[in-house]
């Protein structure tokens, strides 16, 4: 088969124009899901470290369940099937926006949120128990001594591996084309299909993914360097 | 009947759907038609792992190598491989493969040689952890005692780096396991694209058909992942470590 490169086609016409917007839309995609996935991993952490077995119980479930299947499986779940069980005044703030989108951020959180979780749990073990112990010997309750003494430690500890999860998010809300939002790996296929360049058209994408991957390993060395102090001991 | 009742027994009609495909979800067509669904999930990923294995551990080697032409481009072949998405992985080859070789390549074949790239260069970070983890004294002492470089690594480091790494190995296929999900977006007949292949031509039950095949793909990975924890414990009493406690 023959092929011949033609660079400037894919900076021609709105080409170049539709890279960018597929970058935001990921950015836009995985900056969401990071929040939310942040805020459930945080109240699964919390709930797999209570003493009230059920919240365990249901904690580890989640993690594990939404740990060992596949991201695309629970994308599809999501978009397809999950109209039986969501309740009716959701669904209908669902269909109001846009609903790939708001799936793909459903998906992407639910899912990072259980390896957040995961990250989040080491963080806090690593913190000695007499901590613990020391603020509810003091009077804190559980949740404010989770809250006030805990916590605040253990974010500084799981930065880096929470960074290096954002990371991983920023590679998976590319499954989020699956379903037809328009990130940047669903405008590098339309690129393709309408310039038959796929060379360029996936070199160009590859490389905006690699300078995010690079921008975002550079933070966590730099953090590193600078800000981890040696923890408690 | 109330509105609940008539949800929650509608939870439980669609399910023959689900019954009346099983076999399809599991070995798709065969033996009359191609092999797909579960059975082709775990071929690739075989297949797959096994590929990247070996890549993995030479890019490793290179990668822990002094010699800078050695380890540079292993160095880079890593950091390319994980800053990219699998999904970006499996089109380069989907659209290359074909230009490069001259003729029709099967997706199936894209497929797997996009996972055995991609998990090379995360079975290449273990297999460098694995030999640093080994206690320096270990080389000192086989290189003292007259073995050349080589040989060190080949009779002291990696037999006991390789047996360390066995629980990583195991994560890395389960990762892989559920990485060839992807590959349906190239076409190829394995248990996600099978569970959608159902779906279109029912078009019913899309939360039952997912709901099962999330169950297939969460046994064999937590059965794998149950296993690698198993491992862990118990090789953790049998490593060289660096200061005996």
């Amino acid at each position: 088969m023959h092929y011949t490169f033609n660079w400037s086609l894919i900076f021609s016409g709105n080409y170049g124009q539709w890279f960018l917007d597929g970058l935001v839309i990921t950015l836009q995609l995985s900056g969401l899901s990071i929040f939310f996935a942040l805020l459930l991993g945080t109240l699964l952490t919390i709930m797999r470290l209570s003493d009230f077995k059920p919240l365990v119980w249901f904690s580890v479930g989640y993690i594990e369940f939404f740990r060992n299947t596949p991201l695309v499986v629970q994308i599809f779940f999501w978009y397809f099937g999950s109209d039986p069980i969501l309740p009716d005044f959701f669904k209908q703030w669902l269909y109001q926006q846009n609903i790939e989108f708001a799936t793909g951020v459903i998906a992407l959180s639910t899912y990072t949120a259980a390896f957040i979780a995961e990250e989040l749990r080491s963080g806090i073990l690593s913190i000695p128990k007499t901590q613990l112990e020391a603020s509810r010997a003091t009077g804190l309750t559980f949740l404010q001594a989770m809250s006030y003494v805990i916590l605040p430690q253990a974010f500084r500890i799981v930065i880096p591996p929470l960074i290096s999860q954002f990371l991983n998010l920023i590679k998976n809300s590319s499954l989020a084309m699956t379903i037809g939002v328009m990130e940047l790996t669903y405008m590098a296929r339309q690129v393709e299909a309408h310039t038959f360049h796929g060379f360029e058209a996936f070199t160009v994408a590859t490389l905006m993914y690699l300078s995010l991957s690079l921008l975002v390993s550079l933070g966590i060395t730099q953090y590193n360097k600078k800000c981890l102090r040696v923890g408690y001991q | 009947m109330d509105t609940f009742t008539t949800w929650f027994f509608g939870l439980f009609t669609n399910w023959p759907v689900v019954w009346k495909n099983f076999d399809y979800l599991l070995i798709g067509a065969y033996p009359q038609g191609p092999l797909g669904g579960l059975a082709m999930s775990i071929v690739m990923a075989v297949i797959g792992i096994f590929g990247a294995f070996w890549i993995g551990l030479a890019v490793g080697l290179m990668r822990l190598s002094r010699k800078k032409w050695l380890s540079w481009p292993a160095l880079v072949y890593i950091e390319i491989i994980r800053g990219t998405p699998l999904l970006m992985v499996i089109f380069w080859f989907y659209f290359f493969a074909p230009i490069l070789l001259g003729q029709a390549v099967p997706e199936t074949h894209s497929a797997i040689a996009a996972f055995t790239v991609f998990t090379s260069a995360y079975v290449a970070e273990i297999v460098r952890a694995g030999v640093l983890a080994i206690p320096k004294g270990q080389t000192e002492a086989a290189r003292s005692s007259g073995l050349s470089h080589t040989q060190t690594m080949m009779y002291i480091i990696l037999p006991q780096a390789l047996r360390n790494m066995i629980p990583s190995f195991v994560n890395q296929f389960v990762s892989l396991t559920k990485d060839t999900s992807l590959a349906m977006i190239i076409n190829v007949n394995e248990l996600t694209l099978s569970a959608r292949h159902i779906y279109t031509r029912t078009m019913k039950a899309p939360m039952e058909i997912f709901l099962t095949i999330a169950v297939l793909y969460f046994i064999i990975c937590w059965v794998l992942t149950a296993f690698s924890r198993k491992l862990e414990r118990n090789m953790s009493r049998y490593q060289a470590r660096n200061n005996a406690h």
